[in-house]
């Protein structure tokens, strides 16, 4: 946190460039020197082949190969999904074309489908999610960055963090055992009673629902928020933080004016991951959304994401052209989730990379 | 102060009051909020442990499972099934992973190549699990035409590649130039300075990636919904469908029966301890690889 950290650590990443290739053209230098001595007149393949293998020229090369062939595999591994995903649902893009994310229709049966409840249910279910978690995590941030006591600091910190190490089948399960039957019974009632009037919560309730899935969700998506929204503000320089102490400001206006302003393309950034995070969620959300596709206002309804039909779907849908449209929805899920993640990398990159030292 | 009219001390004054009221409020949401927050977390763990706990017994560890209707029963072949296809991702995917992560740190710093590689391995590590899971089907179960444990191996072997390569390059990172340039100074090769110094150096901090990214797959459902696909009896064959606990675990809590949801609960808690103890392992690792770094 102190200056001459960030100082040191900010210059780190220049050194290599400026050592590295020096004290390596030197070593080539002097090993091109001593080979040149004892070089023969004669070429031959042999003695190349010794010499190459003698001075690790060759070794070198061949690792140096493997490990770029290691780091291109990121891309293909990219480009691999897109390819496999792209060949398999041709027949579903074939038959419905763009018509396929704006049509309602889920018909296995008579072979006619329609992603729009799919989509439907994941954005609203996501945001949702988002809305709930965001406020806690960043009050969390807070806490943890400036009020907190040093001693609870850590403990709470790693508890925070155990949450997303909850498997998500887990979640799902405290969800449908434990979680629903309080939204039916306890937190379902007060809601219909006071919030009733808005046409979001009107009985019934059965307790599975698109709320209860938005706040599994946002449970889940806590972690991610908190954890990166922290990194971020705590990349602002100290000298912010002091300047704007140094004018009497309280500590909630030095956190509003000098870390919140300056960290805001971060903070949404991670809220973006969480976003991310929530719009692919599978298993805990299948388990206590009710699988039931349908676009209504009413959040106690039963709901059906992107996600959660493939996973229900998938092993028993009989026919190429059922297949093809589940994995359509897979890949529209996919180019999806790769924009988000990519937005709110930028982001956060925009804000920790400027100051690199103090990030971590 | 003495200075001012008298209104407007009383404005200054008020002013006042409201900037510290307004401060401590923002502090009680904070406190109240990080209370609210480790309410579900301890809501979570508590009752999985009560209701674990008390449904785990030996037959768990040591039975496959039974039809509906009988009792007893365990998830044996599921635990088996789990090590066996962890086992295949961490063999496909932590090589893979540490030389991504190799290439980042050691040959592609600060250049054009190495930032892409770097953005797409985080972008890719918010690829839902769910599509890794289709991505092994349509790649290996459909030309195959039979589930396998290899598409799910292969499945989350994609989803770990991402998180070692980012953590072992951090690592990397981490290591000081000066002993890379010693070696190299000594006239060791570059290859022998990467395996033998960076990556020795910074090896602790590396086990942890691979331990958080073995975590973070091992209690994935989705991917293995149509990859593994589960299997009620013993299998060794990675050929074969197999059964994995998180598969077990999301079958038995969605059906009616509740000798099964007990099964449910008992693996989750299996399942959870397996992890935690992995994390836990890896902060100690963590820890002492800072000692031992000395940087």
């Amino acid at each position: 946190m102190n200056k001459p950290e960030t100082i040191s650590q900010s210059t780190a990443p220049d050194e290599p460039k400026l050592q590295l290739p020096t004290i390596k053209t030197m070593a080539a230098q002097a090993e091109g020197g001593l080979q040149g001595a004892a070089a023969p007149s004669v070429p031959s393949v042999i003695r190349n082949f010794l010499q190459a293998k003698s001075s690790g020229r060759m070794a070198d090369g061949a690792f140096a190969t493997v490990m770029v062939v290691c780091g291109l595999s990121i891309f293909a591994i990219v480009l691999l999904i897109v390819f496999v995903l792209v060949s398999n649902s041709r027949l579903s893009i074939h038959a419905f074309g763009w018509k396929f994310f704006a049509t309602q229709t889920w018909d296995p049966v008579s072979g006619d489908f329609g992603a729009l409840p799919f989509i439907y249910g994941t954005v609203v279910s996501s945001l949702l999610a988002v809305l709930m978690a965001v406020p806690l995590a960043l009050a969390v941030s807070i806490f943890l960055l400036d009020i907190c006591p040093k001693f609870l600091r850590g403990p709470i910190s790693f508890l925070t963090e155990l949450l997303a190490a909850i498997p998500s089948v887990v979640y799902g399960l405290w969800g449908v055992f434990v979680l629903v039957p309080i939204i039916r019974d306890q937190v379902g009632p007060l809601l219909e009673k006071y919030l009733g009037w808005t046409g979001l919560f009107v009985e019934p309730n059965f307790g599975v629902g698109m709320f209860t899935a938005s706040v599994i969700l946002a449970i889940m998506i806590f972690p991610v928020i908190s954890s990166i929204s922290r990194d971020v503000m705590r990349a602002v320089p100290v000298n912010q933080r002091e300047a704007v102490l140094a004018l009497g400001a309280t500590r909630w206006e030095m956190l509003r004016i000098g870390v919140l302003r300056n960290a805001r393309m971060g903070i949404v950034g991670s809220v973006i991951l969480g976003l991310g995070r929530a719009l692919g969620e599978t298993i805990a959300v299948t388990m206590v959304i009710g699988n039931h596709p349908g676009i209504v206002k009413n959040l106690f309804a039963p709901g059906y994401t992107l996600a959660s039909v493939i996973a229900n779907e998938f092993t028993e849908a009989t026919g190429d052209l059922y297949l093809s449209a589940l994995i359509e929805i897979g890949l529209a899920l996919f180019l999806v989730t790769i924009v988000v993640n990519a937005i709110a990398r930028l982001l956060v990159w925009a804000v920790v990379r400027g100051n690199p030292g103090s990030a971590h | 102060m003495s200075a001012l009219p008298v209104r407007s001390r009383y404005v200054a004054s008020f002013v006042t009051l409201r900037r510290s009221v307004t401060n401590n409020l923002v502090t009680g949401v904070a406190i109240v909020s990080t209370a609210l927050v480790l309410v579900p977390l301890v809501a979570i763990l508590g009752y999985l442990l009560y209701k674990g706990a008390s449904s785990l017994n030996l037959a768990f560890f040591t039975h496959v499972p039974v039809p509906v209707g009988d009792p007893g029963g365990g998830m044996a072949n599921a635990i088996v099934g789990s090590a066996a296809i962890l086992g295949l991702a961490s063999l496909l995917g932590i090589p893979l992973g540490i030389g991504a992560g190799v290439y980042l740190a050691e040959y592609a710093r600060g250049t054009w190549m190495g930032a892409a590689v770097r953005f797409t391995a985080d972008v890719l590590n918010g690829v839902p699990s769910i599509v890794m899971g289709l991505a092994a089907y349509s790649l290996i179960v459909a030309k195959q035409q039979h589930f396998s444990g290899l598409a799910g191996g292969v499945a989350l072997a994609i989803m770990m590649v991402p998180t070692v390569a980012r953590t072992t390059e951090e690592m990397l990172a981490t290591v000081p130039n000066p002993i890379r340039e010693a070696a190299l100074g000594l006239g060791i090769p570059k290859w022998r300075t990467v395996l033998s110094v960076s990556l020795r150096t910074a090896s602790p901090g590396i086990i942890t990636g691979c331990m958080l990214a073995f975590a973070r797959v091992a209690g994935e459902t989705a991917p293995l919904l149509f990859t593994a696909f589960g299997n009620q009896f013993w299998s060794f064959d990675l050929n074969q469908p197999i059964a994995a606990l998180p598969l077990q675990i999301y079958v038995y809590a969605l059906s009616p029966y509740d000798e099964w949801h007990r099964l449910a609960w008992a693996g989750a808690l299996v399942l959870i301890v397996m992890i935690m103890a992995s994390v836990t392992l890896v902060r100690i690792f963590a820890n002492r690889g800072a000692l031992k770094g000395g940087h």
